[in-house]
Formats: C-alpha cells, sequence, structure tokens
C-alpha cells in the first residue's frame, strides 16, 4: 500500500509541476491566444462536469444545460458592472451565482421528474431557450438584463487591489491576466474534479447509476428517485452557475447570444465523445472540443505547407473538419475516447 | 490518471507542432500585419465576406501603389479570421490576431462580437475600426483604441424617425425588431425619434433573426392599420417581410435600417420591394468621388457588393492614412495620429469625436424605384 | 373575426410545412429510437438543389410555365435528398446501431454539421432568392387573404400525409415497419429484412423533408444553407408534442405548433396587457410544450410506454 502511495504521490507532484508550467510552456511555444484558450478550456471542463454529473450519473439527457451557465454569469454581471452600479466582491458573488443556478436547476427539475428520455431532453431545451429568450428581452419594462445589448464592462476578478485582468511582477516573473486566470481556474477545476469523484465513489453516486440503469428498479430498491434526481440537477446546475460567473469575469462583457442551444450541444458532445460518466474521458472531451476547433483554424497553413497553396478557405473547412471529427470519433469509439470500465463492459453486451 | 495525462501530452503535442508558424520576414520588404475578422461561417457569412473582399481590395492597392513608412518599403498582410458573430470566438480571435503581431484591427461586424474583443485590443494598445459595428455601447467604453467609421445607431435612429413622420408623412408608425442588438438598438432609436417628431406608435412588435415567416405579427399590425412599418434588422428578414406585407394586402409603407438598404434586398423580394424604403450612413457611392469607381473595381473581383464592403475599404484606408501620417506602422505612434483622421472615403467624409465616432456623419436615404435603389436625400445626422 | 381568421390561415400554413419535417423524424424515431438530427439539413439539401435546378431552367428555357420548373426541381430534389438519406443512414446510424444511445445522437449533429458546410461550400453563403415563376394570386375570403402558394402547401401536404398513412396502413412495407417499429428481432424472425425496412424508413422521410424544403423555398422565396437547423428543431419539438414515433401525433403536433405560434405572436402583446409581446412568442410555444409534456409525458398521441427494463 505505502509503495502505491509513494508512487501515486510522484505522479501527483509531477502531475502538478505539468499544470503549474503549462501556461508558459503553452505561451512560449503557441502564443498567448492559445493561453486565453487554455483558459475557456478548463471552463469547458468545469461545465463539460457538471453536466456529466446529471447526464453521466444520473443518466437524464438534459438539453438546456446552458441555462444555469447564464445564469450565473447575469448574477456576476448584476452585481459586478455599471449595470447597476454595483461592485461587490467575486468570492461573494460566484458562490451567490452558483447557489442561485443550484436552486434554479431544482425549479426546471421538478416538472420534469415524470419524464423520460428524449421527452426529458426537449423539455429541458425548452427551458433552456426559455432563459435565453427572457435574458435576450428583460430590457423593458424594467432594464434587468439590457435586452441584445448585453452588459459590459464587468469587473474582473480582483482580490483587493489585485486585479485579475493586469500584468503582475511576482517572483521576477510577468503574470499576465491571462496566466493568473488559468490559476484560479485550473484551482476551481480541480475542486469540482475532487468533488466529482467524491461524487461518483459515494452513496449517492451509486444510487444516480442505479437509476440511470433502471429507474424503477431503483426505486423498488428504497432509492427516492425524485431527491436524487433532483439533486443531480441541482449539484449540475451549481458548476454550471459558478462556470457563468467565471466566464462573465473573464470575457468583461455578456450578451445572450453566446448562451444559446448550440452550447448546450457542445457541451453534450463533449461528455459524450470524451466518455459519459467518466471523469478523465469527460475532460479529455472538454479539452478536445474547444481547443480542435481552434486547431483547425490552421488548415490555411497546412495546405500551404502541403500544396504550395490554398485550395479551400480555411474558414470554410474549419467546421466541415470538426463534424468529420465528430462523426469518425463516434463510428470508431461508440463508447467515447476514454470511456468508464462499467460502460465499456456494457457496450460489450450489447454487442454480443 | 497518468495514463490519460500521457494522452493529452500527446494531443497537445500535436497542436504544437501543427501550429507552430509564425509570420515570417519577406525578403527586404517590411511586412506588416493588419487584422480583419468577421463571422465567415454561420449565418451571416456572406455579410463577413463583404467585408473581408472590402479590406482586401483596399489592402491590395495600397501594396500595388507601393507603401513606404519611416524609408522603409512595406508590404502590407491581411490575417483575416472568423469569429461566427459569437462574442466569446471574438474575443479568442482577438488575442490571436494580437499574437500574431498585427498592428491594427478592421473589425469585428457585430457589435456583439465587437464589444468584447475591442477590450483586448485596448489591453494591448492595438487599434481598431469596426466597419459596422453600431451599438452605442462600442465606444462608450472609453477605450482609447476603438473607432468605426459608421454612424451609429443614435445617429440614424433619430434621422429615420424624423424621416418618417416630418417627410414621409407617417402619423400611425408600427415598428419590428429582430432581438439582435443592432436591430433592437435601432428601433429604439427610431421609436424615440418618431415619437419626439410627433408620430404615434401603434404597434411594437418582434421577430428572430433566424425567422422568415412574419404573418402572424404583420396580421397583428394590419389591425392597427399604421402608415409605415419600421423594421430594425437585415435583409433576410426583411425581404420576406415585405413580401408578406404585400400579401396581407398592407398599404403601410415599408422603411428599414443600413441592413435592409442592400441589393440582396431587391434581389429577394422581387417585385414586391418595389417602393420600399431604407437608410444607410454615409453619402450614397455614386455621389462620391472615386464610388463608382470602387463599385466597378470590386465587382469585377468579388461579384456584387452585399452592404458593408464599402465601410470596410474605407475603414482599410482610414487606417493606413494615420500610419502614413505618423510616418510608422508602430501603434503605438500610429494611434496618436487616428484622432486627428480627416480622411475623404467612398461613403462620405470621415472625421472622429472623442470617443472614437464618426462626426457629423450623413445618413442617406433611399427608396426601390424600377428594381434600383434610388437616392432620395442626404441628411446630416445630429452631432 | 378577419384577424382571427388570418390567423388561421397563417397557422394552419406554417403548422402543415412543421408537419411535413416531423414526420420523419418520428418515422425515424419510432423504428430506432434516434433523433435524426440531421433532419432539418436534408430539408434544406432539398431546399437547395430544387433552387439550382429551377435557376438553371429558368436560364435555359425561360418560356416554361412555373409549375413545370417546380415540378422539375422537385423530380432532381427528392432523389438526391433519398440518396442522401439512405447515404447518411449506411455510413452514420447503421454501425451504431448497438452502440449507446447518445453516441448516434453526436454523429447525427456532425452530419448535420458536415450538410451545412458542404452546402456552404457549393452553394456559397448568400441567400439564394426563389425566382418569380410561380402564380401570385391572392384571394380574400371574409375578410382574411390567402394566396395560391398558401393553398398549394395545404393540398399538398394532406395529400402527401395521406398517401403515407395509406403506405403505412395498407402495404407490404408499411406492415413491415409497423412490425419493425415494435420489436426489431421479432420483425427479423418473421423474416423481415430489418435493414431494408431501416433504410426505407429513411428515403421516405428525406423524400418527404425535399418537399418541405421546396414548399419553404417557394412560401418565403429564399433559401440559405442555414435554413435547416430552426426549422429541423420546430419539426422535432412538433414531432414530440404529438407523441414521437406516432405519424398521426407527427402530423397534429405540427399543425398545433404552427397555430400555437400564430396566435402567440398574435394575441399575447393583447392578452398581457403589453406586458408580454411577440418576442415571447417561443416562450409561450415551449410553454404549452411543456405542459402538455408534464401532464401527458409521451405527447398527445403517443402510447403510454411503460418503463422498459
Amino acid at each position: 500500500m505505502s509503495s502505491v502511495l509513494k508512487s501515486r504521490w510522484f505522479t501527483f507532484g509531477l502531475l502538478a509541476l505539468g499544470l503549474a508550467l503549462l501556461p508558459f510552456l503553452v505561451d512560449a511555444g503557441l502564443g498567448r491566444s492559445w493561453v486565453r484558450l487554455l483558459d475557456l478550456a478548463l471552463l469547458y471542463v468545469m461545465l463539460a462536469l457538471g453536466l456529466n454529473i446529471v447526464v453521466g450519473y444520473a443518466g437524464l439527457l438534459d438539453l438546456g444545460y446552458v441555462a444555469f451557465y447564464a445564469l450565473g454569469a447575469y448574477v456576476y454581471a448584476w452585481l459586478a458592472s455599471p449595470h447597476f452600479g454595483l461592485h461587490l466582491p467575486f468570492w461573494a458573488i460566484l458562490p451567490l451565482g452558483a447557489a442561485l443556478a443550484g436552486l434554479f436547476g431544482v425549479l426546471l427539475g421538478a416538472p420534469t421528474l415524470r419524464l423520460r428520455g428524449d421527452y426529458l431532453a426537449i423539455v429541458t431545451l425548452g427551458f433552456g431557450e426559455i432563459i435565453r429568450i427572457f435574458m435576450n428581452n428583460l430590457n423593458a419594462p424594467v432594464n434587468l438584463t439590457n435586452g441584445p445589448q448585453g452588459i459590459n464592462l464587468i469587473d474582473p476578478v480582483r482580490l483587493g487591489s489585485f486585479s485579475l485582468s493586469q500584468p503582475h511582477e511576482l517572483f521576477g516573473y510577468t503574470f499576465t491576466g491571462v496566466h493568473l486566470t488559468y490559476y484560479l481556474f485550473l484551482l476551481l477545476t480541480l475542486a469540482v474534479i475532487f468533488i466529482s469523484m467524491r461524487l461518483e465513489d459515494s452513496r449517492i453516486g451509486r444510487a444516480w447509476v442505479a437509476i440511470r440503469e433502471d429507474e424503477t428498479a431503483a426505486a423498488a430498491t428504497g432509492i427516492n428517485t425524485r431527491n436524487l434526481k433532483l439533486l443531480a440537477f441541482a449539484m449540475g446546475a451549481t458548476f454550471g452557475g459558478l462556470a457563468g460567473g467565471l466566464f462573465a469575469s473573464f470575457q468583461g462583457f455578456i450578451s445572450p447570444e453566446s448562451f444559446n442551444l448550440m452550447e448546450s450541444i457542445m457541451i453534450l458532445c463533449m461528455i459524450v465523445l470524451g466518455g459519459m460518466g467518466h471523469i478523465p474521458g469527460v475532460i479529455f472531451g472538454a479539452l478536445l472540443l474547444t481547443l480542435l476547433p481552434e486547431a483547425l483554424r490552421y488548415t490555411g497553413d497546412w495546405q500551404r505547407n502541403l500544396f504550395g497553396q490554398i485550395y479551400v478557405d480555411p474558414a470554410d473547412l474549419r467546421m466541415l473538419l470538426f463534424g468529420m471529427a465528430l462523426v469518425a470519433v463516434m463510428l470508431y469509439r461508440p463508447a467515447g475516447m476514454f470511456p468508464s470500465t462499467r460502460r465499456r463492459r456494457e457496450f460489450a453486451d450489447a454487442k454480443g | 490518471m497518468t495514463g490519460h495525462t500521457l494522452g493529452w501530452v500527446v494531443v497537445a503535442a500535436a497542436l504544437v507542432a501543427g501550429c507552430g508558424d509564425k509570420p515570417q520576414q519577406n525578403g527586404d520588404n517590411d511586412v506588416v500585419l493588419i487584422g480583419q475578422v468577421s463571422p465567415l461561417t454561420g449565418p451571416q457569412a456572406h455579410l463577413g465576406k463583404d467585408n473581408e473582399n472590402g479590406v482586401r481590395l483596399a489592402l491590395d492597392e495600397i501594396n500595388a501603389a507601393g507603401l513606404t513608412l519611416g524609408g522603409k518599403k512595406v508590404m502590407l498582410e491581411l490575417k483575416s479570421e472568423d469569429d461566427a458573430a459569437d462574442p466569446k470566438t471574438a474575443t479568442t480571435v482577438a488575442q490571436k490576431l494580437v499574437d500574431e503581431g498585427v498592428v491594427g484591427v478592421i473589425g469585428h461586424l457585430n457589435s456583439g462580437s465587437t464589444i468584447p474583443a475591442s477590450k483586448i485590443y485596448s489591453d494591448n494598445a492595438i487599434p481598431q475600426i469596426s466597419p459596422s459595428a453600431t451599438a452605442v455601447a462600442y465606444t462608450a467604453s472609453g477605450f482609447q483604441t476603438a473607432y468605426r467609421v459608421m454612424t451609429n445607431d443614435a445617429q440614424q435612429g433619430t434621422v429615420l424617425g424624423n424621416f418618417a413622420v416630418t417627410k414621409l408623412g407617417a402619423k400611425k408608425i408600427a415598428i419590428i425588431d429582430d432581438r439582435t442588438a443592432y436591430g433592437q438598438g435601432l428601433a429604439d432609436e427610431v421609436e424615440k425619434a418618431a415619437k419626439a417628431a410627433g408620430g404615434e406608435v401603434v404597434a411594437r412588435e418582434y421577430t428572430s433573426d433566424r425567422s422568415t415567416d412574419f404573418m402572424a405579427i404583420l396580421t397583428s399590425i394590419k389591425g392597427k392599420a399604421p402608415d409605415l412599418v419600421f423594421f430594425g434588422g437585415m435583409d433576410p428578414q426583411a425581404a420576406p417581410m415585405i413580401k408578406q406585407m404585400k400579401q396581407l394586402g398592407m398599404q403601410a409603407k415599408f422603411l428599414g435600417g443600413d441592413g435592409a438598404q442592400t441589393p440582396k434586398l431587391i434581389e429577394l423580394a422581387g417585385a414586391d420591394a418595389e417602393g420600399a424604403l431604407a437608410s444607410n450612413p454615409g453619402l450614397p457611392l455614386d455621389a462620391m468621388p472615386g464610388g463608382s469607381a470602387f463599385k466597378a473595381k470590386f465587382e469585377a473581383k468579388y461579384g456584387k457588393i452585399q452592404n458593408y464592403s464599402p465601410y470596410a475599404y474605407d475603414a482599410m484606408h482610414v487606417l493606413i492614412d494615420a500610419m502614413k501620417r505618423a510616418d510608422s506602422s508602430d501603434p503605438a505612434k500610429y494611434l496618436a495620429e487616428l484622432p486627428k483622421t480627416d480622411y475623404q472615403g467612398v461613403t462620405g467624409r470621415i472625421r472622429f469625436d472623442a470617443k472614437g465616432d464618426i462626426t457629423g456623419g450623413a445618413v442617406t436615404l433611399y427608396q426601390v424605384k424600377d428594381g434600383k435603389w434610388q437616392t432620395l436625400e442626404t441628411v446630416q445626422s445630429g452631432n | 373575426m378577419d384577424i382571427f381568421l388570418q390567423q388561421l390561415i397563417n397557422g394552419l400554413v406554417l403548422g402543415s410545412v412543421y408537419a411535413l419535417v416531423a414526420l420523419g423524424y418520428t418515422m425515424v424515431y419510432g423504428i430506432l429510437e434516434l433523433i435524426n438530427f440531421a433532419h432539418g439539413e436534408i430539408t434544406m439539401m432539398g431546399a437547395m438543389v430544387s433552387l439550382a435546378v429551377i435557376g438553371a431552367l429558368a436560364l435555359a428555357a425561360p418560356g416554361l410555365p412555373g409549375v413545370l420548373v417546380l415540378g422539375a426541381g422537385l423530380a432532381v430534389a427528392i432523389p438526391v435528398c433519398m440518396a442522401l438519406g439512405l447515404l447518411i443512414e449506411r455510413v452514420a446510424y447503421r454501425p451504431l446501431r448497438h452502440a449507446p444511445r447518445l453516441a448516434p445522437l453526436i454523429t447525427a449533429i456532425g452530419v448535420s454539421i458536415i450538410l451545412q458546410n458542404i452546402a456552404m461550400l457549393i452553394w456559397g453563403k448568400q441567400y439564394i432568392p426563389f425566382p418569380a415563376i410561380l402564380p401570385q394570386g391572392r384571394h380574400e375570403i371574409l375578410g382574411a387573404s390567402i394566396s395560391d402558394t398558401q393553398i398549394a402547401i395545404l393540398v399538398l401536404a394532406v395529400l402527401i400525409m395521406m398517401t403515407l398513412i395509406l403506405v403505412v396502413q395498407k402495404t407490404r412495407l408499411g406492415r413491415a415497419m409497423r412490425a419493425t417499429a415494435q420489436s426489431r428481432q421479432v420483425a427479423s424472425l418473421m423474416g423481415v429484412d430489418v435493414n431494408r425496412v431501416i433504410a426505407s424508413t429513411f428515403v421516405i422521410g428525406s423524400a418527404l423533408a425535399a418537399v418541405a424544403g421546396v414548399m419553404v423555398s417557394a412560401y418565403y422565396g429564399l433559401a440559405h444553407y442555414y435554413m435547416g437547423f430552426l426549422l429541423g428543431l420546430k419539426a422535432f419539438s412538433a414531432a414530440v408534442l404529438g407523441g414521437i414515433g406516432n405519424l398521426g401525433g407527427a402530423m397534429l403536433g405540427g399543425l398545433l405548433l404552427g397555430l400555437i405560434e400564430s396566435f402567440g405572436a398574435g394575441y399575447i402583446g393583447d392578452l398581457t396587457g403589453g406586458f408580454l409581446g411577440s418576442h415571447y412568442q417561443d416562450v409561450f410555444a415551449f410553454f404549452v410544450l411543456i405542459a402538455v409534456l408534464v401532464f401527458r409525458p409521451s405527447g398527445l398521441l403517443g402510447a403510454r410506454v411503460v418503463e422498459r427494463a
């Protein structure tokens, strides 16, 4: 046991060092825009892990997840921008936004408890769109959201006079805004990963799996399916709300168009592509789907290197290749890139 | 866990290998990178490509004429990026352009993506001129680097609302907007101005920028018998809207903003477009010195002008004009010259106020007659 | 009254288009329990292909009567979409028939993105106008107005739906389809070539989508590579509203959704005293959808399926 522990500590140490140095390596090798993308990718890891609780653990197909992301973002914008003239500190707003999103998760989850599968999908999709439409239109009669114009000049994360939007000199190195944001996001992502891991192995996690596999049987064994499903919605929504608040502070501007249906679908793609219900798979899926479309921007350079000239406009090719990648991955790894052992077994059973 | 970590490292390495290209200095010429951002995919891709073409035409002309800054020959190179009209993607590509070392950016197309991106350009002191973002909020952020060559929603909306009531004699007005930052912003300003001029707004209806069916809201509007219907939105919605007004037998005039004043509108609405009215900031192209020449050059190279390419073209020239006066492509040096701009472009005389908005910008009103947009009159906007 | 009648006509026309597209979703779902997200894009392809043919014909033979040109457009668009449906089923869905349930959903999204971008590469990023080849007649009935195109859409939709019901209820293929929907394994034991039945379902659904695509572009006067997404989403909602997997449900759901949108947009402002306007049209539609599903969890006409283990 102790030797296993030791080698584990060693790997963790190496991993921690790698993660700490990553933004500098990326900055040096690829440029600052990739550090920014790394920040965004971490944001999507949080979102994907949140949705994973609902879809992956509890098996509830939710297509309106982006609503909670939007709620978190708007709560942050309301409490830390010139819109209402409020400038509360982030450590007060982030938990508030996350909690409010969690509450909405329960509110929107409650009417859907009887629904299964694709009916649930369309109802959650409806809730997602309803929230977005309200955000888009609540500039009148009372200007709550500023409508389609969005809310601008949202405060960055700031502690005292230490703001994450400005570069800082530390230990002789210059840490720019995107670098510092990376560490904040990384910290919160690790917390989300930790909570997800603990949930997976808990009584609650096993009850969710039971509901996912057979709800009737789960209820028969004494599992309170109603409360547990609501808990899954609430947990997922809380992570969504947290990510939303971070997004608002990171971008400094939010408008309803950032929270459309395509966003929900993309987050769902992340977890299915990576491997539903399996944390490393979900993380991988989120990273892949955030970074791949950006990497595909370079198809112009690839064409030039390969053929000496550009045949197809990279902007036209990018999404086509992305679509093909989605299909190809699913055809060759139908359970995702890194499926959990349980799903791999299920798949083998189904095939046989 | 570690096995998967290895997987990430492999992917990261593949990304590094694939994307390591950096702009290279080419021969004896200094290469200066100019950024252009607009949606090149998605529902507005046709407008995005139009902007890109406008910038490219100006850039090719400047290169062909030869540009010398600080005693050195300079070649301009265009870095065009797709923001898919998405605010998040907009900030990503903005940072990408900054990384690649662009010295100035023409873009973005939509207000919703221009505003978040303007923060990144401002943080990195890269001048930005948007050809088509009209939301008041864009230049209200107080960034020194943010400029635009088109009148904002308040300027254009005031002209439109006044025109509807005083010149067209509309007493009862119905207003529709597409719930985008552009459509809603413009429609609100039109409503304000129309009311101020003594008009009555009898209906305020809404649609989306994806809709093609307006029968329900038009039927409801028809019941209130307005003299004029104003639509804040783009031509793909305006064209079917005009057709459906005819289909419902509505007699009300149609008035639109710059999003509707396009050749595409006539193409899409066909004979029903006859009599439709719309405005566009700036002066009519054919009335401008060099306007018809621009049109001929553009259409020979890229086909029909969609909408904002003349503004994109002017924006590019304004940027280079400032560089020439500063005799440098260094943003720190030529940014100081931008406020002093006084440039005669194909869309009008371009000067900036303290915020970066265009001063005394003109707005021209057009009407479709005999299947063509005919100029009605040009109005100087308030400020 | 005339406004009410007009909104009724508006809603019925819109609803019959939704119904035609919804049928494609519901047929595939009934047999495979798969949401074919790419179905909206097949509708788009139908519109684009027919427009290409119509445009070419209008140039080559300007004197031809409009209905004939439209017919030619349909005659090309339908087989192209059928082939496309067949190809998609074969390449993207068949290999995943035994995969976890969400895997084909993701490939469907992937296929939908691919089709959009292929259409963009072929036909460009512009909105393509539908040439004015059809009679533009307008009729007044009790103060409401209805156009020739609207009448044609209504008649055509009714005809197609009746034919489809006949096919499913009376033919051998229809019987095989119903059997496959009930149980794939038992059907194959009874000698039904399940693969062929599933392929036929895709082909029929795609043909309907092609017709709907042509209708939409003729009615609104334009087509665009992005038009399938929203149409598909609405039609899918309609199919769920009616009870997905049920043909009658798709028709009912489509018509209802059209009417709800029309009356919602038309009356919501007056009903709420101007507090909520037509910008809440979709909220209203989704609200009705959610309310129906909460009280009837399998849609209006959907069978009350006992939970399968």
